[in-house]
């Protein structure tokens, strides 16, 4: 039950932000940048490192009129700052959470309580 | 401000000087020597704050005075596996109750005031960790603007969820977060930035950012002596890029403990290289682990600011290391018999003390300095379902038998907890290497100055530097 809760809060979520493929000025939006080339990258970077360019993601509010994902796009960040790159996502989700209960420290507390009572020293 | 500049990575990283003496408004250059040697203590005391100016500053935004908690059923339990009559009373500042959640808000704190007094529009810092949201919230409190660059996620655009939530926080301060993928290069992001800004340079490592943690040191120094009147016997610090240990130190020598052991605690990360776009998302603490605490130790100067304020090497009395699975299974009890949900990562120097309590006695303290805020993705369960998720095998067992990158093994019961030490002989060795080869490079040799100048920063003796450049051991 909570298995297909969970699929459901991220599905509700994924189409929410797959629904939202486009939008208008002023809309907070999320632009994706390559910043250095894999040649163009500082010298001594391992080499999984430097097989690949140096990327940057920022949101700010849209300046262009309209736009869809994978447009070229101008935006204002929170500072006023104004930049471009590709747009990666309309009204991006803060993609985290509590995770899952681990089964490796769930008995953890109980077993100290245990030990304080003088149960078990060292169970 | 220029903005007309060749943002090219050459061109932007050979204007480094440069930009870093705008951003940061403090010539570095006053307090060079020669050669290597440059004065440390003028620094620290002309451009730093007097503790008394610190404390006012930091009393502005309602920062420090957090409590110090007895932590009376951790100490039984870590008493159970000591010897007779051993097992030290267990002490924790809990830091999280500063804005922000950490004692961050410390550093940042002053390095709001300097940017502030100083007339800078905005405040810039690089960090990926709760740097982040204490820079954000003071610069908020200030009526300045931020912008925190952070390096959150792989070439897959994976990100780490305990960073991930930092950039949130940052956020809801009204910050800008810009995100980048794995590599050293974010500083020459941050350069860029700085250049285009125009704003102040909030680094970790400035003279006054350093300023703000001595206040922890001492508040720790007086609550101990107020609750127990005694010093405490040892504080222990989670150590990454050498501040913590630094100003907490430095905090403590103005309070007068002269017989109190400043003990480092890293997470041990061995094996897993900083700049892997593979290792970035293997490991599970983002912050206080061997990957910074080491190389910030060999060599403090590897940072934004010319002259690093953060010299671990002239204060730590020891150094230890604990694993990932020793940490998650500590800020469970901290949870459980605290009553504090903290952490992660900031439970790292708890969980070293959890062992070294037992070598004390039971009438003596050491106190833990700092606790951190918990959040979504910033807590054990995320953080492990993250791990799983990359192919991590998590399980109970031996301590031992923790693999970073492979394997986190929560221990099987409390009296497992130990510490492994990192010889800070060994650490001093790697700082002469390094020392050597800046010099080698010069071609000359070491200038009296010099000398003595090593000799401090490794705690030693101009002789122990003498003979290492001479038979290189």
């Amino acid at each position: 039950m909570s298995g297909s809760y969970r699929a459901k809060i991220a599905a509700v979520l994924r189409k929410g932000s797959e629904l939202m493929k486009e939008a208008n000025k002023g809309d907070w939006v999320q632009i994706f940048k390559i910043v250095l080339q894999p040649n163009d990258r500082a010298p001594g970077l391992p080499a999984e490192t430097a097989a690949v360019p140096l990327t940057m993601k920022v949101k700010g509010f849209l300046k262009n009129n309209s736009a869809r994902l994978g447009d070229a796009v101008m935006i204002e960040t929170i500072t006023g700052r104004v930049t471009e790159g590709e747009m990666i996502a309309v009204n991006p989700v803060y993609d985290i959470n509590y995770g899952a209960p681990q089964q490796d420290l769930l008995q953890v507390g109980i077993e100290a309580r245990l030990a304080l009572k003088g149960g078990k020293n060292s169970q | 401000m220029t903005g007309k500049n060749d943002v090219s990575y050459n061109s932007v990283m050979s204007r480094k000087n440069e930009i870093m003496k705008q951003a940061v408004g403090l010539d570095y250059d006053q307090f060079e020597e020669t050669g290597l040697a440059f004065d440390y203590e003028a620094m620290m005391a002309k451009a730093g704050y007097s503790l008394d100016e610190v404390i006012d500053i930091q009393f502005e935004t309602c920062v420090g005075r957090t409590p110090l908690v007895e932590m009376k059923n951790i100490s039984a339990l870590a008493r159970l596996s000591a010897q007779p009559g051993k097992g030290a009373r267990i002490f924790i500042k809990d830091e999280a109750c500063n804005p922000s959640g950490s004692f961050k808000a410390r550093r940042a704190a002053v390095s709001c005031y300097q940017a502030q007094k100083y007339g800078y529009k905005g405040v810039i810092a690089a960090t990926s960790g709760n740097y982040g949201a204490a820079v954000a919230s003071q610069a908020a409190m200030r009526g300045l603007k931020c912008i925190i660059v952070q390096e959150l996620f792989d070439s897959r655009g994976l990100c780490q969820p305990e960073i991930m939530e930092k950039g949130r926080a940052c956020e809801a301060y009204g910050a800008e977060v810009v995100q980048l993928s794995v590599g050293p290069e974010l500083f020459y992001q941050f350069l860029v930035l700085l250049e285009e800004t125009g704003y102040f340079n909030a680094s970790l490592y400035t003279p006054f950012g350093i300023a703000g943690i001595e206040t922890l040191g001492f508040e720790v120094a007086e609550q101990v002596r107020a609750t127990a009147k005694r010093d405490p016997a040892a504080v222990l610090i989670t150590h990454a890029g050498g501040g913590n240990v630094t100003g907490t130190a430095r905090g403590l020598i103005k309070a007068g403990c002269d017989s109190t052991a400043v003990i480092g605690a890293s997470v041990d990360l061995s094996g897993l290289h900083m700049a892997s776009d593979r290792d970035f998302n293997r490991k599970s603490f983002t912050t206080g682990h061997t990957g910074f605490g080491v190389p910030f130790t060999t060599w403090p100067d590897r940072v934004d600011v010319p002259r690093n304020a953060a010299r671990p090497l002239r204060y730590l009395d020891r150094y230890v290391t604990v694993t990932q699975g020793e940490v998650f299974y500590m800020t469970e009890l901290l949870a459980q018999l605290e009553g504090l949900e903290r952490g992660p990562a900031g439970n790292t120097s708890l969980a070293a003390a959890f062992a070294i309590a037992r070598e004390y006695n039971r009438d003596e303290i050491i106190v833990v300095q700092e606790t951190e805020y918990t959040g979504a993705g910033k807590h054990p369960a995320p953080q492990l379902t993250f791990a799983r998720s990359q192919g991590i095998t998590v399980r109970r067992g031996d301590p031992l038998d923790n693999k970073p990158g492979e394997t986190i093994v929560v221990p099987q019961s409390h009296d497992q907890i130990a510490v492994q030490e990192v010889e800070l002989s060994g650490l001093k060795r790697s700082y002469l290497k390094r020392a050597k080869m800046e010099k080698d490079k010069s071609g000359s040799d070491l200038a009296p100055l010099e000398k003595d100048y090593l000799a401090a920063e490794i705690r030693g003796t101009v002789n122990e530097v003498e003979k290492y450049f001479q038979e290189g051991q």
